[in-house]
């Protein structure tokens, strides 16, 4: 066979014949991405203002008491659901474009040079493939967070429906429909199976792989609504809880 | 009438250059019909691989605009005619002559994948029902164009094509669709996950899915082979918890 060297091998970082705008993509995503880490970074470190009447932050949940940690409680919490989102396939996809550059766009020029590349095949990106632990510890605080969400209806042992009692459940279904939309779980619950009919067990794992492949269609809709969502959960009860804003009670 | 100015390549293993042709619009006409009419009119020996026209062959793969696509599915009314319309030979396999490129490379990646390996020979017992072959039914919709191989970055800018060093071998996106194509079939017997791994390289691919936005026959290339391929790889060699399991009850 003739030598099959191909002949982008020199292209240089951007270098396309691409006329059409590929970079905003990237931009957009590496902009969202990097507002969502300041802004959580900066919401971790104040410590205070996460809780206020039957409302808590999401980033301060489940409620943990470490005086023997130097840190606010957040610290604590955030590194399982960040190890989620960073070993997550859609947005792995989305900071190799957005950070990495590699590429930044489809038929556009990487960062890296040809022999260079090791995709995720050595350390530290060949740790993507433990996605599916975290993800058994994301569902985890779902179930965390519903318990929290149900506990907003509390007003002082009272039934009540305040903007932040939507907020946070609205919070918890975005983030649940993103969680068990993940491709590990697809492939758990009977992606893995190769026959769907051969017993009565792999027929239910067809109907579980099937319900999970319609949301996982929306991977990355839900991947950024719940990003949102959980950022925004967490500024609401932070300006409610330092007085800037009211809370308000619908029932 | 409009007209139309395409910019195309011509040239050889050597080098070559991009050459101007007027060409006039009719109504529905694709790049295809318009190289057809630059040979007709202007330059008999322009190279071009084709045949249906119906973008179910694979044949007519090339880069116009620098957008990988097929020349007979891009329309000329997609364009802005204002502006020469550029189009050349998919970059990532070595041009044979202007629009022509020699893909054998990936025929010989294909030949590696172990066939479908059936664990009952007697065809008159098979019995597969639908919920079966969905998954796999959307894999033989490949046409074999060999964008995906074109657009993927790991072959076209860090070109892992060494046939004779696994380590710098990727068999690319449309080997991954093939290879899941099989594994997931109910009447398959052969494991093909080492092979994955080890000598197709799938951990080379970080997912970007170029290969998927590129894909004219619509295959769902990363979601639905690739990703649930690497799934599979970290069930056999990533996985701690099943690598225990496997120890203590001897099952594979
Ligand atoms: S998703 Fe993987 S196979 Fe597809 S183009 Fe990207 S790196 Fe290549
Ligand atoms: S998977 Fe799609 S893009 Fe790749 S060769 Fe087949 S039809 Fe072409
Ligand atoms: S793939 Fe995105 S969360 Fe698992
Ligand atoms: S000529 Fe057959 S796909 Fe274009």
């Amino acid at each position: 066979m003739a030598n099959s060297r191909s002949m982008a091998i020199n292209d240089k970082l951007g270098q396309t014949e691409r006329r059409d705008s590929w970079w905003i993509e990237p931009l957009l995503s590496g902009l969202g991405l990097g507002l969502f880490g300041i802004y959580a970074t900066w919401a971790a470190f104040q410590g205070t203002n996460f809780e206020w009447g039957p409302y808590l932050s999401p980033f301060y949940s489940p409620h943990i008491n470490a005086p023997w940690f130097p840190l606010s409680p957040a610290f604590l919490i955030l590194p399982f659901p960040l190890l989620f989102r960073a070993t997550c396939y859609y947005y792995r996809k989305a900071y190799y474009r957005a950070y990495f550059m590699s590429p930044p766009g489809c038929a556009v020029g990487p960062a890296q040079k040809g022999g260079t590349y090791t995709g995720e095949t050595k350390f530290p990106f060949i740790l993507q493939n433990l996605h599916r632990y975290f993800f058994y510890f994301a569902a985890i605080f779902i179930l965390i967070l519903t318990y929290d969400a149900l506990l907003a209806f509390n007003f002082d042992g009272r039934f009540g429906i305040g903007v932040g009692t939507l907020i946070m459940v609205a919070n918890v279904i975005f983030l649940g429909l993103y969680t068990f939309s993940c491709h590990s779980w697809r492939h758990i619950v009977g992606g893995k199976e190769d026959c769907f009919s051969c017993d009565k067990m792999s027929k239910l794992k067809h109907g579980a792989w099937s319900r999970v492949s319609i949301i996982n269609e929306n991977h990355m809709r839900w991947a950024w609504i719940s990003l949102f969502t959980v950022g925004f959960t967490d500024l609401y009860i932070r300006l409610v809880a330092s007085g800037v804003i009211n809370d308000l009670r619908i029932l | 009438m409009a007209e139309a100015r395409l910019k195309v390549y011509r040239g050889d293993s050597g080098g070559g250059q991009y050459v101007e042709y007027k060409v006039p619009v009719e109504a529905g006409m694709v790049i295809l019909d318009a190289i057809h009419y630059i040979q007709g009119a202007y330059a008999p020996d322009l190279a071009v691989r084709w045949n249906c026209k119906a973008a179910k062959c694979g044949s007519c793969s090339g880069e116009v605009n620098g957008k990988p696509s097929l020349m007979c599915k891009t329309r000329l009314d997609d364009f802005d005619l204002s502006e020469p319309i550029e189009v050349r030979p998919i970059k990532t396999f070595p041009v044979v002559k202007d629009l022509v490129t020699d893909v054998s490379w990936n025929y010989e990646i294909n030949k590696r994948i172990v066939p479908f390996t059936p664990t009952n020979t007697n065809t008159d017992e098979w019995k597969i029902y639908q919920d079966d072959v969905d998954r796999v039914q959307e894999f033989r919709k490949c046409i074999e164009c060999f964008l995906c191989q074109n657009v993927c970055h790991v072959l076209r800018n860090h070109d892992k094509k060494d046939l004779d060093d696994p380590k710098h071998l990727f068999a690319g996106p449309r080997f991954m669709v093939r290879i899941a194509s099989l594994e997931m079939h109910p009447m398959d017997g052969a494991n093909r996950v080492p092979f994955t791994k080890n000598e197709a390289g799938i951990g080379y691919c970080n997912i970007t899915k170029c290969c998927t936005e590129v894909c004219p026959e619509d295959i769902h290339i990363t979601d639905n082979a690739i990703i649930p391929m690497k799934e599979r790889v970290v069930d056999e060699f990533y996985d701690p918890v099943l690598m225990i399991w496997r120890k203590m009850t001897g099952k594979k």
